[in-house]
């Protein structure tokens, strides 16, 4: 078989699953049970360090905004 | 002793441009040569005069905003340019007197096109997408940038990149691969360039202290990463001598089309979706001052968009020598595409339940959300269009036009002047924007811009569409090429209106931006005068 016919044969089989796999994960890792904390965590960062870099993640976590 | 290598280098660099304006085969070589040798002798003199100066260490207790400032002024200025040759050539279809006779083989509409389209999507939407990762990175991150000046690197050498291409175009120096058209030294130099911008970034999530890589640096990080592979990809030429703007490309014919087109719909698709995806997901919360509506639909968003995106391209080459089955491939993962769109359309509007009042009173957050209602209309479009039978009347038609600017001009426009808005006060330490009333001229104008836009490219393009394809009871063609120039006329001229009102939306923001920065009074340091909670 030729080059391309081996690449074709492996990316339209154990590639695609795989990547279907990854993809999958994903999204049980969104959903993953406790993941919720995590994920306000990341989403209020932006009303965090709006004016200027934290010294250590402690730092970070604890500074709110100051409009 | 980094002094005297940043000299010895320019130095090199000058004196090769000289070499290379002197043996030159070509004007647009000649001038590319000319323009770097004088770059290269004015940052040589700069450097000397500071070599051994004792430079204070940058302030780690800031974040570097100098040089978003100069991207923002980046933004804006080639917004106007790109917007305004976008009207000229409108017009040029319009009216064909408009190619002077005096210009001809410099301004003609084959020669401005290109530089419309690299200064919109690159000159603005890259500066835009520079400045603002820049800032957001920094915000999300709680880190002061990466990496010390290479940041002005990157945000030099990106502009004279653009410089670089747009003479080029103007001269005559393209590879002809749309949206690629830089010939093989400024795509050296981009490449340069792309992996500096990429260091930076790169190291200021790294340098994070936040525990989590906030969703818009997802975004921002896989703009990044695919436009360099894809740059690469696209760009492989050999060029005919060093001396000369001439190359050719490695791959050719079918081939050739794919790499051209995977790397065309991924400019979209990451240049144009995913980098401005990321300023959705700061901006848009930050102004309704709200978090993101659910970060868990952001993940599933950013996965299935980058997972399915890359598949998109072959949907550009239906009914050509590419084979069936690939075309079919890339119409398929289009359609799907539908999915995460709407996903992230739905999350960007959502975050404003509960905050939907702000709309009567912030013409600012008008302006994003209406950003993310164009951005669910083209993604809605573009799918429809990538449907074979679809494709076989909007193809070669002003619909494909028409569809482009309901994204470039709805979705990439709106929501890159919004983000304008929101950091001209903020990093000139601003109160307010100077008016509001302006912010909403600029929006109807913008708006009603578009949907002429739109509107008239869509009859237009159906129109010529249908033209082409009627024949008569014996199977001969009804109209001929010209018949449907000609009845295109009166929407050539509706799109040229919508497009200078569009323009003159961007001009009354940058009067705004301005006199804000002049004339709107310095914003309270932060916590002077809040008494302890």
């Amino acid at each position: 078989m030729s080059t391309y016919d081996t690449l074709r044969h492996f990316a339209d089989s154990w590639m695609l699953l795989f990547l279907v796999l990854v993809f999958l994960g994903v999204i049980v890792w969104a959903f993953r049970p406790g993941s919720r904390k995590d994920q306000d965590e990341a989403a209020t960062a932006i009303f965090r360090n709006e004016h200027s870099p934290a010294r250590d993640a402690a730092d970070a976590a604890e500074k709110e905004a100051t409009q | 002793m980094w002094d005297y290598i940043k000299l010895v280098a320019l130095g090199l660099i000058a004196i090769f441009a000289a070499i290379a304006a002197n043996f030159a085969h070509d004007v647009a070589y000649q001038v590319h040569a000319f323009l770097i040798l004088v770059v290269a002798t004015v940052m040589f003199i700069i450097s000397l005069r500071r070599t051994g100066d004792i430079r204070a260490p940058a302030p780690a207790g800031e974040y570097f905003d100098s040089v978003i400032r100069y991207g923002v002024v980046a933004t804006a200025f080639w917004g106007v340019v790109g917007f305004l040759a976008g009207t000229f050539i409108a017009s040029q279809l319009a009216f064909p007197s408009l190619n002077f006779e005096w210009a001809q083989g410099y301004m003609n509409f084959g020669r401005l096109r290109p530089l419309h389209t690299s200064a919109v999507i690159f000159a603005f939407g890259g500066n835009a997408l520079i400045a603002t990762s820049f800032y957001v990175v920094q915000r999300t991150s709680a880190a002061r940038l990466w990496g010390g000046n290479l940041a002005w690197f990157v945000f030099w050498g990106y502009n004279l990149f653009i410089v670089l291409a747009a003479t080029g175009y103007i001269l005559g120096s393209t590879q002809s691969k749309e949206y690629a058209e830089p010939e093989w030294y400024v795509d050296l130099w981009l490449t340069i360039v792309w992996l500096a911008y990429l260091a930076v970034f790169l190291g200021t999530i790294l340098n994070r202290k936040e525990k989590h890589i906030y969703v818009a640096n997802w975004f921002y990080l896989s703009f990044i990463v695919t436009v360099a592979m894809l740059h690469v990809f696209n760009n492989i030429s050999i060029p005919v001598s060093i001396f000369g703007s001439k190359s050719v490309q490695v791959f050719s014919g079918v081939q050739d089309a794919m790499t051209q087109w995977w790397y065309g719909h991924n400019a979209v698709g990451f240049f144009l979706t995913a980098g401005f995806l990321g300023m959705m997901y700061y901006f848009v919360p930050k102004q309704a001052e709200r978090p993101v509506y659910s970060y868990k639909l952001s993940i599933i968003h950013f996965w299935a968009l980058i997972f399915l995106y890359i598949w998109a391209g072959p949907h550009h080459l239906h009914y050509t020598a590419l084979p069936d089955w690939a075309s079919t491939l890339g119409m398929i993962f289009s359609i799907m595409l539908w999915m995460p769109s709407w996903g992230g359309m739905i999350n960007g509007l959502m975050t404003l339940s509960g905050a939907w009042d702000k709309l009567r009173t912030d013409p600012i957050i008008r302006m994003m959300v209406i950003s993310v209602g164009f951005y669910g209309m083209s993604t809605f479009e573009g799918p429809m269009m990538s449907i074979r039978s679809v494709n076989s009347l909007s193809h070669y038609t002003d619909w494909t036009i028409g569809h482009v600017h309901s994204g470039a001009l709805g979705w990439n426009g709106m929501i890159t002047f919004g983000a304008l808005y929101f950091l001209v006060p903020r990093l000139w330490h601003r109160e307010r924007i100077y008016s509001l009333s302006l912010v909403s001229w600029h929006f109807w104008l913008a708006t009603i811009g578009i949907i002429l836009y739109a509107a008239s490219m869509w009859v237009s393009g159906i129109m010529e569409g249908l033209m082409w394809r009627e024949v008569d009871a014996n199977g001969f063609l009804v109209n001929s090429f010209a018949d449907t120039v000609a009845a295109k006329f009166p929407m050539n001229v509706v799109r040229a209106v919508g497009g200078a009102m569009y323009l003159t939306g961007a001009l009354i923001m940058c009067f705004n931006l301005w006199k804000t920065v002049t004339s709107v009074g310095a914003k309270a340091p932060a916590g002077a005068a809040i008494p302890a909670e």
